[in-house]
């Protein structure tokens, strides 16, 4: 037996209990039928009901989805093409924009949600939905390179120089050897984009202006005008849509490795 | 030539790189969105305010001597006190967590890891809303201690800066927690067994066997919370109340409800110089790391 082990086993255990104690609670409570307090009054589904009536939540709903998918669909091209450019470049070039790229995602996110509303202001660009999205990509572009050019650096060159030889060009090689092997790479970096512009609420709350609220800015609105079961009955959603991506993310990433 | 490409990329001196265009688009991108953004805000954090809040593009300095003013100065040192203090609990409650995950069996590693990790990649709102519900006056946090007894009334928990930090250390608690995980994980059992078998006492076999060998994960976990504590904004916007305003709350303040664009431009600098300055030190550690390492 290790000394110290039981200690820190029960430390360890409480950690556990403080990370997904407030995530049990939350989900709980948006079964619980009374209204405002925190007693137990029974189990009910209508605070979910509730939702499905909710046209401005509905229509925030439809803003996030269209949002995510444009924004992770411009950052797949955007990001892909820039890990497959980097590839050819020398390797002190590389580390340039290699750490360049780490900037958008180190530098606070408020910081960057005010510089592009400032940007867009300047530039006399309606603040809006076209404004969420180019914003969104920016903080996608970072996180798809990042992941296809760990996929690229590990694919063996041998793979490659093969179909070369054999005489593939080099678009028939891209197509037919390294397309494949990014698969696994491309879906993960789909689904990490597109589950981080869903959940995005700083960069949107600054490049949204009045017209365009999206499903995260729509929570924050409730969060502030007061606690109510239909926020608990959201939250429990939104977080059932999370876990769905991460698992999925892990699945597609973990095949064909 | 079909080969030609592949000649030319083996010879890095020559410029004639094909596939090196298709990194352009999104370099313009970042260059256009990101880092043209960036430098606007660093330039109107040197104009003027106009009348009715535009800007007057006059150099000054006045911004950043703005930020001296006791209220000002109060919410910064409020701010970098509060991000230390969640990088200390972070640190005290990732490191027994770290190192029970990295000396579990192997294949329950990952399992555990991936346990850690989830909350992170779920809504921040909705996580930080969790902890309102909790910390409300008839939350079940008063209720708990009610019921035991230990206070008579319920304590006025949401909206304080215990709040504020309990929210933060919510939030980041996975990033102390990998790095520690990576650095344990490396850490030779037998070092631990031998300080032991020396009869080192509990604390000095953490602080002079665990603590020096393990510094990397550290300083990595320490850097990695420190970052965006310091930035935070939804956690004390929700979580804090008018006395816990962050650095994130007065950039905000500036810009949406003052409309003083160049202070807040000012303060979102200062703020970025912060950040700047964690991730040098990181740098600098992995840098001093790797050569302490090529040197043994």
């Amino acid at each position: 037996m290790r000394r110290g082990w039981a200690g820190l086993s029960v430390v360890s255990i409480l950690v556990m209990v403080f990370l997904y104690g407030p995530i049990l609670v939350l989900v709980l409570y948006s079964f619980n039928a009374a209204h405002l307090s925190m007693a137990w009054r029974g189990t009910t589904l209508k605070w979910y009901a509730a939702l499905l009536h909710d046209d401005a939540l509905l229509a925030a709903t439809a803003n996030s989805l269209l949002i995510a998918l444009v924004s992770t669909f411009g950052a797949m091209c955007l990001g892909g093409l820039l890990a497959l450019g980097m590839e050819q470049m020398p390797h002190r070039r590389q580390r340039m924009i290699e750490g360049g790229l780490v900037l958008p995602l180190v530098i606070p996110e408020v910081m960057m949600g005010v510089a592009l509303m400032l940007f867009f202001v300047m530039l006399k660009l309606p603040l809006g939905i076209l404004t969420v999205m180019l914003g969104h990509i920016v903080f996608n572009v970072p996180l798809v390179t990042i992941m296809i050019r760990t996929r690229l650096r590990k694919l063996d060159p041998a793979l490659r120089e093969a179909a070369a030889d054999l005489g593939a060009d080099s678009w028939q090689v891209f197509r037919y050897v390294t397309l494949p092997l990014l698969r696994p790479a491309i879906w993960g970096a789909v689904l990490v984009a597109f589950t981080v512009s869903l959940d995005d609420f700083l960069v949107t709350f600054f490049t949204a202006g009045p017209g365009a609220t999206t499903l995260p800015l729509k929570v924050y609105s409730m969060i502030k005008s007061g606690v109510t079961p239909e926020i608990n009955a959201l939250s429990a959603l939104l977080l059932l849509i999370s876990m769905a991506c991460v698992a999925l993310s892990l699945h597609v990433q973990r095949r064909e490795v | 030539m079909p080969d030609h490409d592949r000649a030319s990329s083996q010879a890095p001196g020559r410029s004639s790189c094909r596939s090196c265009w298709l990194a352009a688009p999104g370099l313009l991108w970042m260059g256009l969105f990101f880092l043209a953004p960036l430098g606007l805000v660093f330039a109107i954090s040197f104009a003027s305010r106009g009348t009715y809040g535009g800007i007057v593009w006059e150099f000054t300095a006045a911004n950043y001597l703005d930020l001296l003013h006791p209220l000002y100065g109060k919410i910064l040192g409020q701010s970098l006190w509060y991000a230390s203090l969640t990088t200390a609990i972070c640190f005290v409650l990732g490191f027994p967590l770290a190192y029970v995950i990295a000396r579990s069996p192997a294949r329950w590693q990952p399992v555990l890891l991936l346990l850690v990790m989830l909350p992170f990649w779920t809504n921040f709102l909705v996580r930080t809303y969790a902890w309102m519900i909790l910390l409300r006056q008839d939350g079940l946090a008063n209720r708990f201690l009610m019921g035991l007894g230990v206070v008579d009334a319920p304590l006025e928990l949401l909206y304080t800066p215990t709040a504020v930090v309990i929210g933060l250390v919510y939030s980041y608690l996975p990033f102390m927690v990998l790095p520690l995980y990576v650095a344990v994980e490396r850490l030779d059992p037998l070092l631990v067994e031998a300080a032991w078998d020396l009869y080192a006492s509990r604390w000095s076999v953490f602080t002079r066997v665990v603590v020096p060998l393990t510094m990397p994960g550290i300083v990595g976990g320490c850097v990695l919370v420190f970052i965006p504590s310091i930035g935070a904004f939804i956690t004390p916007d929700l979580l804090g109340g008018a006395r816990s305003m962050m650095i994130g709350n007065l950039i905000q303040h500036e810009y949406l409800v003052v409309r003083d664009w160049p202070l807040g431009s000012a303060v979102s600098f200062v703020l970025m110089a912060i950040v700047m300055a964690a991730v040098v030190l990181y740098y600098r550690h992995a840098d001093r790391t790797a050569e302490a390492l090529e040197g043994r």
